[in-house]
């Protein structure tokens, strides 16, 4: 048998599923993903699909551990606080899953290095939490032709949905612009239940091993909506705009910039 | 002996479940369509469970017998 004794057993879970078997374990070992972000959505959406086997995964962050993220960014722990995100996720990472390619990236994505960070990888996720920055993300995928799951988190709130440029609706094609400088509420000013984070992570992390494996129906064309106070989901069915400005027909944006940042 | 053609072969008396189904699965997913696939497993859990999943997975179990005091020889033919 060509697979080692511990690969086995690591992934007996996955593998005894019909949907994955041997032969979906290995795409799952061969994905590159690109996780934006190291916080709320980024951090369960790292560890489940460090745990899962992806066999390189970036991730993105400027940030340093601040006491008051470990109220929901559970990749970092209070011996953390003062270090780099990156460097601290990429510990964790490796220490759950040894075999692993961890590429900690400690930097802002910007209009000038979003592509050549891209570049290296299959599948991008967006745990960024501020929409200059999901603009510009959405934007750069459609442009490299990189599937995107986004997701989003606000107070009791969240939303997910999977974009495959041009085949599906980009973020562009339902909201059109980042709001103006102030007119919403980010994070830091509103609050978020950091178990909402792990909800929408998780379904991010979900919708990554669906792409890699190639199986289901993909949150595309659809807007997952969580309502936790709630505790219910909604869908709403959202469509590819002719008129987008970036997926388009006669797209208007042709090249990327960054937009003015609210916080 | 089976009289069945076996074109390949596991012995996994001492694997534990879910361990066992997943090297048989894993055998299987190797072998060619209509392929036969012998293996032997311990009595109680083993085979209790991984033919009957082997099954699920659309597989076919041609045969089942008895291999020694305490475990049984199966042969699956991969759909
Ligand atoms: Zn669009």
């Amino acid at each position: 048998m060509p697979y080692s004794e511990d690969w086995i057993e690591r992934y007996s879970r996955h593998i005894i599923l019909s949907e994955v078997g041997g032969g979906g374990q290995q795409k799952i070992g061969n994905a590159k993903v690109l996780v934006l972000g190291a916080g709320g959505l980024g951090s369960p959406v790292a560890l489940y699909l460090a745990a899962a086997g992806v066999g390189t995964l970036g991730i993105v962050d400027n940030d340093v551990v601040d006491l008051s993220n470990l109220q929901r960014q559970v990749l970092h722990a209070t011996p953390d606080i003062g270090r780099s995100k990156v460097e601290s996720a990429a510990e964790k990472l490796q220490a759950i899953n040894p075999d692993l390619t961890i590429k900690p990236y400690k930097e802002l994505v910007t209009s000038a290095n979003i592509m050549d960070i891209f570049k290296d990888y299959d599948i991008v996720v967006d745990g960024t939490d501020n929409f200059p920055t999901r603009f510009l993300v959405n934007d750069a995928c459609v442009m490299a032709g990189k599937p995107l799951v986004h997701g989003a988190i606000l107070r009791f709130d969240g939303q997910a949905f999977t974009i495959i440029p041009y085949e599906g609706p980009c973020y562009r094609c339902i909201f059109r612009e980042p709001p103006p400088p102030g007119a919403v509420p980010n994070c830091s000013q509103a609050g978020i239940l950091g178990a909402v984070a792990g909800i929408i992570g998780t379904i991010q992390a979900t919708e990554v091993l669906k792409l890699i494996l190639g199986k289901g129906k993909l949150l595309t064309g659809r807007l997952l909506i969580l309502d936790a106070l709630d505790m219910s989901f909604r869908e709403t069915r959202i469509r590819k705009d002719p008129n987008c400005p970036i997926c388009g027909q006669n797209p208007t944006i042709t090249e990327l910039t960054d937009y003015e940042w609210v916080c | 002996m089976s009289k069945f053609k076996v074109d390949d072969s596991l012995d996994l008396r001492g694997v534990l479940c879910p361990i066992n189904f997943v090297k048989t699965k894993l055998k299987l997913e190797e072998m060619e369509p209509g392929d036969h696939l012998e293996v032997l497993l311990d009595e109680g859990d083993p085979i209790a469970n991984v033919p009957r999943s082997v099954k699920e997975e659309g597989h076919m179990i041609l045969k089942v017998d008895r291999e020694g005091e305490h475990a049984y020889r199966i042969i699956i033919k991969k759909s």
